[in-house]
């Protein structure tokens, strides 16, 4: 196995282009996801779905004074490629799987459209595509990695918002880049799916975010549900043996 | 719940543009049915065998044979679901610890040939020892079978179900046996659906004691359950489920309330498990529900830490 890679997403540095989601869509062929006006700020992508495999969310909030007017928190999200990737767990046909470089990839060959993995992802990224009738998600560009090459988002990235790279490098330059930010007073500036004791064990695409992740359509704290999974085993265990008590039971007494 | 007006206004954490965090589940009602079906089949294979260990050879008849059909029914609900229909053998090349719905599949492929040859042996008499086998095999499988559905449910991230992790084993597996002993009230004549008729009962006091204690534990996570689409589903659930119970106990020995007892039962259960999973959609659709928990998480370990 070659060393595991990542993004690393600053999103001080992002300009809100959305040159990642044009350039995820042509390399990877991704569909049209509609031509829509949501009149949300500059987002007319909405959200990570079966078509989108970049989004950058733009947020406005009122400018820090003495400035006036707004100011704008722009981020590109993506697949976070799960240390504990419960889509990956919970499939049942084996098409998603980990691959050499650590990412998580569904096997388009492979996937029945089953569609577990869908609510089983705590931060709502893969999703079925109609009519096709299977899963879909970033592949962190399983193929151009293969061929030595970066992932197109972070290849088309002007401002290397989007780092792409060996994932202990990633984690040690964010580290540096918080502390840098903290220094100029950006005390706001925080890491967030970094952190290998997460809900996750960390996330293989993580960010540096300037408020709460939830402001950027990001949960607080997901965490992947197989950690849970032998004590519901255990809890099922028990109903089951309920079950089997209780019908044993309806057959005692009485012959009627 | 229903009908009263929220005099303060739900807390909701910041979100982005009101945006879902989660992705709602994309199953059609195949999936809730496939539930009731599936733990339909449970229970009437587990009635099954003690009526053949205790010589009640129609009631073990009837409900292998009525097993059988909700094993097929249920089998081809979960393939008209898939997005891939004709890919449906792919659940069958790995065995994954990790996914319950992979050992679920291992369950079904083996409960539901062993409850099949069962059924056979008990219409026709040949093989009769294959046939004890096979009965024995199925009834040590349907515990199993009447509760895996539920940790494919709270194995997931979806607040209303993943949170239901400690009650919604014992509320699918009551509703199993409920709607078993319904079904198998329906299919055998009064007079020998005695045990029948002990299950559908105590199932049914089961079911909707457990859907209570469940939105009770939940706490604010309950809403989904009470409010909407759910809310309908669930108090009409329990208002079958608890009628059938109390025409079953009462009127169980005649003919005709006996069969429309059943069916309230068996109506009961399948609405609730319409209910669970429409609670589920309405929780993954509200981010307050993902968002609002997790920061709770995150400040009571925060408290903790210093």
């Amino acid at each position: 196995m070659t060393s595991r890679v990542g993004f690393f997403t600053d999103t001080t540095l992002c300009i809100g282009c959305k040159a990642c989601e044009v350039a995820c869509k042509e390399w990877n062929h991704v569909p049209d996801d509609g031509l829509n006006f949501l009149g949300r700020s500059y987002d007319n992508t909405g959200e990570l779905n079966a078509d989108t495999w970049r989004h950058v969310a733009f947020i406005e909030q009122p400018a820090l004074a003495p400035a006036t007017g707004i100011k704008w928190l722009m981020s590109s999200d993506v697949c976070k490629h799960c240390t504990r990737a419960a889509c990956l767990d919970v499939c049942p046909t084996g098409s998603l799987f980990r691959t050499e470089f650590g990412t998580v990839v569904v096997q388009e060959d492979i996937c029945n459209g089953c569609g577990y993995c869908i609510p089983a992802c705590p931060y709502g990224v893969i999703a079925k595509r109609e009519p096709d009738g299977r899963v879909w998600k970033c592949t962190l560009c399983y193929d151009r990695l293969k061929g030595g090459m970066t992932p197109a988002c972070a290849q088309a990235c002007p401002t290397e918002s989007i780092q792409f790279g060996p994932l202990d490098v990633l984690r040690g330059r964010a580290a540096e880049r918080v502390s840098e930010l903290h220094g100029q007073g950006v005390t706001e500036a925080r890491l967030y799916g970094d952190d290998p004791n997460d809900g996750v064990e960390g996330a293989g695409a993580f960010f540096l975010l300037l408020d709460e992740p939830e402001v950027y359509g990001l949960p607080p704290d997901p965490v992947a549900s197989t950690h849970r999974l032998s004590s519901m085993w255990r809890t099922a265990g028990t109903a089951g043996a309920a079950f089997a008590l209780g019908l044993a039971a309806a057959f005692v007494g009485r012959r009627s | 719940m229903k009908g009263e007006r929220r005099m303060v206004p739900k807390a909701t954490p910041t979100s982005y543009y009101g945006q879902p965090i989660l992705k709602e589940h994309v199953w059609k009602g195949w999936i809730p049915a496939y539930f009731f079906a599936g733990g339909l089949a449970a229970g009437l294979s587990t009635i099954a065998f003690h009526s053949d260990r205790r010589g009640r050879k129609r009631l073990a008849r009837r409900s292998w044979v009525a097993s059988t059909a909700a094993l097929g029914a249920g089998t081809s609900f979960l393939i008209a679901d898939l997005g891939r229909p004709s890919r449906f053998h792919h659940m069958l090349r790995v065995a994954k610890p990790t996914s319950p719905m992979s050992v679920g599949t291992w369950v079904l492929s083996t409960f539901g040939p062993a409850t099949g040859l069962a059924a056979l042996a008990s219409v026709t008499g040949w093989l009769p020892r294959v046939g004890r086998a096979a009965g024995l095999a199925a009834a040590a499988l349907a515990p199993a079978m009447a509760t895996y559905t539920s940790v494919l449910l709270t194995d997931t991230a979806v607040p209303a179900w993943s949170e239901a992790r400690g009650e919604l084993p014992f509320v699918f597996a009551a509703s199993a046996m409920a709607a078993a002993g319904a079904v198998a009230i329906i299919v055998t004549p009064a007079a020998e659906a005695g045990p029948a008729r002990r299950a559908a009962v105590i199932g049914s006091l089961a079911e909707a004691a457990g859907v209570r204690v469940m939105k009770e534990s939940l706490g604010q996570l309950a809403e989904p359950y009470h409010e909407g689409h759910a809310g309908d589903l669930s108090s009409t659930a329990e208002t079958l489920t608890l009628g059938g119970a109390a025409v079953v106990a009462l009127l169980g020995r005649r003919r005709i309330p006996a069969v429309m007892g059943g069916l309230l039962i068996a109506a009961g259960s399948l609405a609730e498990r319409f209910a669970v999973v429409a609670a589920g959609s309405a929780s993954a659709r509200d981010p307050s529900y993902t968002v609002g928990p997790q920061k709770a998480r995150l400040a009571a370990r925060a408290a903790t830490a210093f």
